[in-house]
């Protein structure tokens, strides 16, 4: 039976294809999965030099390379690349390669549709990076969009702006569309929800935070659309609309959005951190629901990012502790994960180096995030460097040191091939010194008072700001050690293992290394012993 | 495998753009959030006063302080000729604003109201004002603007002291926009 099946295959195109149209028409999730992370390192390669241009102007106090408007184009783009062009592909990159192999799945469940997905991102990111060669500059008004600046006063690129959110948000939706389906129907038998992996677990939620969010904010784009283009006032004053609506949209969306950019990077920790430390996963259960309360959480606490804009009294409380509500499930992951380390066998290979950064990191990041949850005290930190020491703390050793560790973990399972060890220890070890020596005085310089998206400061931040831009350079440069050590790995690595990593657990240890193009044609048997780690 | 998949898609892509649609209905419901709250300040539209119902609180005196401002590029001279009233609750009280427009040529002006505290926006009427429409102001010419308003008794016994302001914005464009449209 089995022959017959295979010599009907032998009849079809069943490897990868050749050339450039491999990549042009695969349907394939790993291609696929290659393709979004190969985008996402260009593009945090694009979005980081926009950093350390950044970094270079406040490196003294005073004017010295770049005009203030560049510097506002330099913010602005810095952001929209870093989370709409950097985390998101790489997130749904690591989605493509695992929750297939992971679920026991042949494939994506809509592999056209995942073709499209990807290939939406290039010209949607080449529009984003285009307006800075237009007449008048490219989007000068910060990631958030604020109208009116970003309608009445924005300058003319703004509607390819526009366009190019349209269309990462149409590729987003596709992509959760089809991650959705996949984790719904195409699980293998035995399979059962509560068995999923935990980074499946994690992207399923996140699928749904996407899918309801992502329309809200092509709404709301294409209300600034049709107030610069077509003289409606949606958040024009003058014409009977508010722009202090604006924000409350933007951030209906803003809020779960962040939740989305650090939830598959929760599901990745909690892969990693029990392979290397030869225990199963402390808490299964309560770490699917705190996911699940984080997600529901995230779209009732928005306004916390606007305290300073004015509400009653009652509105300012309820945003206060529902925002501090979210420290609960946050706090039961984070004790989960140190738990599942105490008194396992723990080995520090460069994944859980990440890993074990991440949870702490993160959690100086959560911590900020509690003391910006108080209201009073958010009138004087709002809109200051203690904001940017926050979410940088949470999104650059929370969900980019997520990705690294995903990379490490999983690439000698992707290529069949190890990475060189001492290579990865270089790269934690100096990103690891780079991002506090960048992030860590900020909190300080906001505390002072330093206001950002500025690009000059008072003489008294001058330490603090030298500080921060020597990190950064560091953080900078140390990345092309991973582009280095992953482009010798896929060349000259050792091979690797099938198991890779003597305490890892799932079903896509169970493939070789490298995985076939075709994985799980047959559904694979579902035992306990690899149904979670 | 469309078929397979075809119920989760439909309702996915249901959820998709029913979310779409629900970012455009926040415009009403903010809207309506804020006419219930006096979120942002906002006051209701020409309010009836009626002499006979009216009761006046002689208990309490409020202060009242105007607050007239141009929006950035309105060339118009605009100010309340009263800067600051003290009145009973209940009781209806009339002040004046002056505008001018200096330029030569023909504009249209529209003064956007906010009350502050915010506690106060519901119970602060307004019977007539200026900003209950838009204003054509020839090249040179000059208006007094009356408004009238009194405040409910209902209001809070702690607000002791109410700014109502006014921003005044050009909006020559807008209108002009409007007219051309077909439908307008």
């Amino acid at each position: 039976m089995s022959a017959v099946i295979e010599t009907h295959h032998d009849d079809h195109h069943h490897g990868p294809g050749k050339g450039i149209t491999r990549w042009l028409f695969t349907t394939n999730h790993k291609d696929i999965g290659t393709l979004y992370l190969w985008f996402s390192f260009i593009m945090f390669l694009v979005g980081g030099a926009m950093a350390l241009v950044i970094r270079a102007e406040l490196f003294q106090p005073g004017l010295q390379f770049v005009h203030p408007e560049f510097f506002n184009q330099m913010t602005t783009n810095h952001g929209l690349i870093m989370v709409f062009g950097v985390i998101m592909p790489a997130m749904v990159g690591l989605a493509n390669w695992q929750v297939p192999m992971m679920i026991g799945a042949p494939d994506m469940a809509l592999p056209r549709l995942n073709n499209l997905s990807f290939w939406i991102l290039p010209f949607a990111g080449g529009l984003l990076v285009s307006t800075l060669f237009m007449d008048g500059g490219g989007p000068n008004f910060g990631w958030t969009f604020y109208a009116p600046l970003s309608t009445t006063y924005a300058p003319p690129s703004t509607t390819f702006f526009i366009f190019a959110v349209h269309l990462l948000g149409a590729s987003s939706i596709m992509g959760s569309i089809n991650i959705i389906a996949t984790i719904l129907n195409l699980r293998a038998p035995g399979m059962t929800l509560m068995k999923m992996p935990l980074f499946v677990w994690t992207w399923l939620i996140t699928a749904y935070l996407l899918l309801a969010v992502m329309p809200v904010l092509a709404g709301a784009v294409t209300m600034m659309l049709f107030d610069i283009h077509f003289h409606t006032s949606f958040f024009n004053a003058a014409g009977g609309g508010d722009p202090v609506m604006f924000q409350h949209v933007f951030w209906f969306f803003g809020h779960p959005e962040v939740y989305i950019l650090i939830l598959p990077a929760f599901g990745v920790v909690s892969q990693i951190i029990p392979t290397f430390a030869r225990k199963p996963l402390f808490g299964y259960d309560s770490m699917v629901y705190a996911v699940a309360s984080i997600a529901f959480l995230s779209f009732i606490v928005w306004a916390h990012h606007m305290f300073t804009v004015g509400m009653p009294l009652a509105g300012q409380l309820f945003f206060m502790y529902a925002t501090m509500l979210i420290a609960i499930p946050t706090g039961v992951k984070v004790f989960n994960w140190v738990s599942t380390m105490w008194r396992g066998s723990m080995t520090f290979e460069t994944p859980m180096l990440f890993a074990i950064a991440f949870v702490v990191l993160f959690t100086i990041g959560g911590f900020s995030g509690l003391m910006l949850a108080i209201t009073p005290v958010d009138f004087q930190y709002h809109d200051t460097y203690f904001v940017v020491a926050h979410f940088h703390y949470v999104l650059v050793p929370g969900a980019v040191f997520g990705i690294f560790a995903a990379v490490y973990y999983w690439l000698p399972k992707w290529c069949g091939r190890m990475y060189d060890e001492a290579m990865g220890r270089l790269h934690f070890w100096l990103s690891f010194i780079g991002v506090n020596l960048t992030f860590f005085p900020q909190h300080f310089s906001g505390l002072a008072g330093m206001p950002r998206r500025i690009p000059d400061y008072s003489i008294q931040f001058a330490d603090f700001n030298m500080w921060s831009s020597i990190g950064a350079f560091i953080f900078g440069f140390s990345q092309l050690i991973l582009l280095y050590t992953v482009i010798k790995t896929i060349k000259s690595g050792e091979p690797a293992s099938d198991r890779v990593w003597d305490g890892a657990h799932g079903l896509e240890w169970t493939l070789p290394s490298p995985p076939p193009y075709h994985s799980f044609t047959h559904p694979p048997v579902v035992t306990d012993a690899e149904a979670h780690s | 495998m469309a078929g397979r998949h075809g119920n989760t898609v439909t309702k996915l892509v249901l959820l998709g753009v029913g979310m779409f649609g629900f970012a455009f209905a926040l415009v009403p419901l903010y809207d309506l959030l804020c006419d219930v709250t006096g979120l942002g300040g906002r006051t209701g539209g020409a309010y009836a006063y009626e002499p006979a119902k009216a009761e006046v609180d002689t208990s309490r005196l409020v202060k009242v302080n105007f607050v007239a401002n141009t929006n950035d590029g309105m060339p118009w001279q605009f100010w309340g000729e009263t800067p600051t009233v003290r009145v009973h609750p209940g009781e209806l009280t009339e002040v004046k604003f002056y505008v001018k427009n200096p330029t030569d040529r023909a504009m249209v002006g529209q003064a956007v109201p906010s009350v502050a505290p915010n506690a106060a926006a519901e119970h602060f009427h307004k019977t007539e004002c200026f900003c209950f429409e838009r204003q054509i102001l020839q090249p040179g010419e000059e208006l007094e603007m009356p408004m009238r308003f009194f405040l409910a008794p209902e209001l809070p016994k702690y607000v002791q002291s109410v700014s109502l302001s006014y921003s005044l914005f050009d909006i020559t464009e807008l209108a002009a926009a409007e007219r051309t449209r077909p439908e307008a």
